[in-house]
């Protein structure tokens, strides 16, 4: 075992890192932003008396839920630009990762909603609001409150499953690590920095998570 | 000149069981109105009846001569759209058991949101709206309070307030105090009882037998889907006319 560490190679391009990072994050965010929205429109259907619609949602969300995320990657990437939907890398992994993100949030969401009281909606309706309006001043601000501290881990495992991209080669934080890798051939020193970038980022956000967790929650 | 409320041979089930079996109220502007009788014998099912959040199978409910909830087209009795519901239900202010205030809104802002929304009124306007009722309560200090920081009292003191700033017709207070721990139920009905001097037309459903006694005009006594005895608080809650009221009276906690 003669292996020294030598951190040189890396240091020397850990701005090729940081750019990575940045893309990931981007990546996370967006795909966590469209994905609430899909998660949300779903659950409303999940709940709602439409039957049609329900096993529309239910039958997405089994689907997405069973498909390994890897698989819908390369499919969405590869297989509908046969079926006439050409996307970018970028715009697919972003939409890839917003259905798969969808499809969790429906779930956790759909629970959240059915636990918010009816009364809160009657109230609501008593003083002349709209449907539409209590759903969107009453019933999601209340609900997301209730949910925000079980998504935290959702949401981070989402930001680390952004590093799936590197499989269709979306340059972000382990695309930049492999290609290190590969010019370098410190092997070791290249995934140890990698690893550490995405612990410390999983770390500050999950900070940043309870932070915002603290200031939205409900006081009592 | 039309009544404030008229409820013409109200008919309401749910699934096989009839509810309301034919229900004749009317009301005018100032009346006080306490409906009392035990429980599943439809009081709390008229009064959510007349803000629609209960359809209904037969009869009709006006306010001020406007058709609540239905209207009907050569001879078919058709729902009315949401919104025109929605615009209807604001005629009518309701305060529920549960309080039901927004939780992840202070005090004020539970009751701006329907001046902002409904009413369509500037924030400065709503706030001082609100402020104004707010103080009428008893509770202008607690503005910025949050729902889960104040007493079952506080909560229910401010969502009457809440329904009342939407200048409503007609207030329906749904067993009001049925929620609150003993000691917290005075300061409730003292609000009821202001108001109620001033002049605001209320329907109430309500357990508090003193109460009903001392604040109403009239009483309606619901029995089994039907209005079984109304009248004068006095006559009625000391000279029953019928033998279900002596009952009902005989069983409950006036005395």
């Amino acid at each position: 075992m003669g292996y020294t560490l030598n951190f040189a190679a890396v240091w020397r391009d850990i701005d090729l890192l940081f750019m990575g990072l940045g893309l990931s994050l981007v990546l996370a965010a967006a795909s966590i932003a469209i994905g609430c929205l899909i998660g949300l429109a779903t659950a409303f259907v999940l709940i709602s008396k439409q039957r049609a619609g329900r096993s529309l949602a239910a039958g997405y969300v089994t689907a997405i839920r069973n498909t390994p995320i890897l698989v819908l990657i390369l499919f969405t990437y590869f297989a509908l630009p046969q079926l006439g939907l050409r996307l970018g890398k970028i715009e697919s992994f972003v939409f890839t990762l917003s259905i798969y993100a969808g499809a969790y949030l429906a779930e956790v969401f759909r629970g959240a909603l059915l636990s918010v009281p009816k009364g809160l909606r009657e109230a609501g309706l008593a003083i002349g609001l709209s449907e539409w309006q209590i759903k969107s001043s009453i019933i999601i601000p209340v609900m997301l409150r209730n949910v925000l501290p079980s998504l935290s881990s959702t949401f981070i495992s989402l930001f680390k499953d952004t590093s799936l991209a590197a499989a269709i080669a979306v340059p972000e934080l382990t695309f930049y690590a492999r290609k290190i890798n590969n010019e370098s051939f410190r092997v070791i020193e290249t995934w140890l920095i990698a690893s550490l970038f995405y612990v410390v980022t999983c770390t500050i956000l999950a900070m940043l998570l309870r932070v915002v967790e603290k200031r939205m929650a409900i006081p009592r | 000149m039309p009544h404030l409320l008229e409820i013409r041979d109200l008919h309401k089930s749910f699934g096989q069981t009839e509810v309301l079996k034919g229900v004749d109220c009317a009301m005018e502007q100032g009346d006080v109105v306490c409906v009392i009788g035990s429980s599943g014998s439809g009081k709390t099912t008229m009064l959510r009846c007349i803000n629609m959040l209960e359809d209904f199978e037969g009869g009709t409910i006006a306010i001020d001569g406007q058709q609540i909830g239905y209207e009907t087209q050569r001879s078919q009795r058709k729902r009315r759209r949401e919104r025109e519901i929605a615009r209807q239900r604001a005629l009518t202010g309701m305060v529920f058991q549960q309080f039901n205030l927004f939780p992840h809104m202070t005090a004020l802002a539970n009751i701006t949101l329907g001046l902002i929304k409904v009413k369509k009124m500037r924030r400065e306007e709503a706030n001082a709206t609100a402020e104004r009722w707010l103080d009428r309560v008893g509770l202008l200090e607690r503005k910025g309070r949050f729902p889960g920081q104040l007493s079952g009292g506080q909560q229910q003191r401010v969502a009457i307030a809440r329904a009342i700033a939407m200048n409503p017709k007609l207030m329906l207070f749904d067993e009001v105090t049925s929620a609150l721990d003993p000691e917290l139920v005075n300061e409730v009905l003292q609000v009821i009882k202001d108001l109620a001097r001033d002049g605001m037309t209320m329907l109430l459903v309500t357990h508090e037998m003193r109460f009903a006694y001392e604040v109403s005009k009239r009483v309606i006594f619901m029995n089994e889907g039907r209005i079984g005895e109304e009248g004068d608080p006095k006559q009625m809650f000391l000279k029953p006319k019928t033998e279900r009221l002596a009952e009902f009276l005989k069983s409950s906690s006036f005395h």
